[in-house]
């Protein structure tokens, strides 16, 4: 017998439905048996995991909480993915844009100007764009591949992190720990929905989004991007150039980043911790991914991969699950979802007569 | 044994794991096949590795579940590269995510747990020697893994295997041509690939330092990926990166024999910072690396 994937000509929108579904389905399934392997309560690992995040407004306000991070910084990312420009140092330039961002509180921690937050955000968002331009510079001028630098940029943003959050940056009246000072009220944002922690930066989010989606479908930009990234050196020939492609796609998505960090800090920390870094920066790679790199599906992925973490954070509680098991459940995800898309992108063809 | 002859020694250890990782990772790029789930792989190597040697007081049993491990791991990603022509970027990604995940879920239970390393292993007559002795003076996984390095190269340049690897990873098209069976020979490039990593995950935690900490493998996968590039898909040169990269991560410890007092984070980023700087300097020369490069590195192949 002789497997062979044949292109489909067409593709339908399912694909953006269909993928996606199938792969949280083999996830869950695959799950369960692992935790059952492993001696978990499976079935209550699964409620937690994927009912639990809706059930009562409590749970569903942080679901909105953490949407708001990996939603912008997905948006972001998928505008380099569709490029073929892979920044995967989203982590490490929320950890810059953060810092950033974190400098007015700490060192005006009495400050009460209205112009304080404004300039935190914009800061967030220079220093994001800022670490990831290294990244561009470093692409465009001596060739060196955007994948490992920005790997290796987020380790370094790490260690920066630590190196100020234990040193000249620690709260003197902070019992020792790791963290800054508390900011003050003009640091932080407005609150959304009064009685939860969801800020006005998931507002943010959603309204990148919409501009996300109106730059891909109807601006030139989008276009030329899209074939910068494809097929390279056709876009020579119309006169776009790489080089562009990867500078847009490394400072957007930097930009993104870091604002998603500066929201963090002035958001529902109101302070700069270690905790500052849980992640986002990676589960963006797969929520750009889930959500076929489309605006729009980004919207409901992010949404989905917010509530799998407070799924996960609740799993610790009541099924004993440690926390790695959200990156199990995230990478199985990925997995899944790679896997789907060829049998949606590509008609099956099984041929029982042997080899033709 | 002086400072001195602590670092040299030290240095052919931190190397190894980098090594093991880096020369497996050689295999499947030269078959074309770019696998970036190289430190998912090495972490759940690490954790198994562990496991198992804490459990059964073996190290070679420690090291077979490991690379049985990074087989494993490696075949899922073969599966959704090759089998389903998915992104390999992507997917490489995916299997990264999922090692790390697995990694902190297998070792929970051993947190901080340590084991004995293995004794050290003195080649007569050249550990004695005066400054350069203590470089004799290592476990057995390093002489190894220095030895395999030498068989990798011979392989890769002077047998027909080594030819077979190339030719399917230079013209995957011509390969098939000439009656190859491509998708095989890529399979077996990144289980290879997958064995080495899970090893070279096993040595970190159970010889290396052997003590299970959760995050243990810290950016070493990445580290091995950038040393194929710098070494420019080459043996000798990526064993020459090796070494440099093991010296430099024991910069604390020369820092201090210098007497130079800097903040442990600025040490800790050493290797990173270098990793940057090296890529750009190697990969600035484009005449070099468009000669050098994997002709189909990175491109799914329909078999």
């Amino acid at each position: 017998m002789k497997i062979t994937f044949e292109r489909r000509a067409a593709l339908s929108r399912r694909v953006l439905f269909a993928a996606p579904l199938i792969a949280l389905g083999l996830t869950m399934l695959t799950s369960l048996i692992l935790f059952a392997a492993l001696g978990k309560p499976a079935g209550q690992a699964l409620y937690s995991l994927l009912l639990e995040p809706f059930v009562g407004w409590y749970n569903i306000s942080e679901v909105l909480l953490k949407m708001g991070p990996l939603m912008l910084i997905a948006q972001g990312l998928a505008i380099g993915f569709r490029a073929n420009v892979f920044n995967i140092g989203a982590e490490g330039q929320l950890i810059i844009g953060a810092l950033c961002a974190s400098a007015l509180p700490v060192y005006f921690p009495e400050g009460s100007s209205p112009l304080m937050l404004p300039a935190m955000i914009a800061l967030g968002a220079v220093g994001g764009a800022a670490w990831a331009a290294i990244a561009a510079g470093l692409r465009v001028r001596f060739n060196a591949n955007e994948i490992l630098v920005t790997l290796m940029l987020t380790l370094i943003a790490t260690q920066v992190l630590n190196y100020l959050l234990l040193g000249p940056w620690k709260d003197p009246h902070g019992f020792n720990f790791p963290q800054s000072v508390i900011f003050p009220d003009a640091a932080l944002l407005p609150i959304l929905l009064s009685g939860t922690r969801v800020n006005i930066s998931v507002l943010a989010a959603l309204l990148v989004s919409a501009l996300a989606y109106v730059m891909m479908r109807h601006r030139f930009s989008g276009y030329q991007l899209l074939v910068g990234g494809l097929a390279p050196r056709a876009a020579r020939y119309a006169g776009f150039t790489e080089a562009r492609a990867v500078w847009v796609s490394l400072l957007l998505g930097g930009l993104m980043a870091g604002l998603a960090g500066a929201c963090e800090v002035a958001g529902p920390l109101g302070q700069l911790q270690r905790s500052v870094s849980t992640g986002y920066g990676y589960s963006a790679i797969i929520v750009a991914y889930l959500g076929g790199l489309n605006p729009l599906g980004i919207v409901v992925s992010a949404f989905l991969m917010a509530a799998l973490f407070i799924g996960g954070d609740n799993a610790m509680v009541s099924a004993d699950l440690p926390v790695a098991a959200v990156f199990v459940f995230q990478g199985l995800l990925l997995v899944f979802y790679l896997g789907s898309l060829t049998f949606i992108r590509h008609r099956v063809i099984l041929n029982w007569a042997g080899r033709a | 044994m002086t400072i001195l002859a602590f670092i040299l020694a030290g240095t052919l250890a931190a190397a190894t794991p980098l090594l093991l990782a880096a020369l497996g990772e050689l295999i499947a790029e030269r078959a074309g096949v770019l696998n970036l789930g190289l430190e998912g792989m090495m972490a759940l190597g690490a954790a198994v590795g562990f496991v198992v040697a804490y459990t059964t007081h073996s190290h070679v049993l420690g090291f077979a579940a490991a690379s049985v491990a990074g087989i494993a791991l490696s075949l899922v990603f073969a599966t959704l590269a090759l089998g389903f022509m998915a992104n390999q970027v992507a997917a490489g990604l995916a299997i990264g995510v999922l090692g790390l995940g697995l990694s902190s879920l297998i070792g929970k239970p051993l947190e901080s747990q340590t084991l004995d390393a293995p004794g050290k292993l003195a080649i007569p007559v050249l550990a004695d020697l005066p400054v350069i002795g203590p470089l004799f003076e290592q476990d057995v996984v390093v002489y190894l893994t220095f030895g395999l390095a030498v068989v990798i190269w011979a392989v890769l340049n002077h047998s027909k295997l080594g030819l077979i690897i190339r030719a399917v990873g230079e013209n995957p098209h011509a390969a098939r041509a000439i009656g190859f069976r491509v998708l095989r020979i890529r399979l077996a490039a990144v289980a290879f690939g997958g064995a080495m990593a899970g090893m070279a995950g096993a040595y970190a935690s159970t010889i290396y330092t052997p003590l299970w900490a959760d995050g243990m493998i810290a950016g070493r996968g990445w580290i091995a990926v950038a040393l194929v590039v710098f070494g420019t898909w080459a043996a000798g040169r990526i064993v020459f990166g090796a070494l440099l990269f093991g010296a430099l991560s024991l910069g604390g410890l020369i820092a201090q024999a210098a007497g130079v007092a800097l903040p442990s984070q600025l040490l800790a980023s050493l290797p990173y910072a270098v990793t940057i700087v090296m890529l750009a300097v190697i990969s600035s020369n484009r005449r070099r690396m468009r000669l050098n490069t994997v002709a189909s590195l990175g491109q799914p192949f329909a078999g």
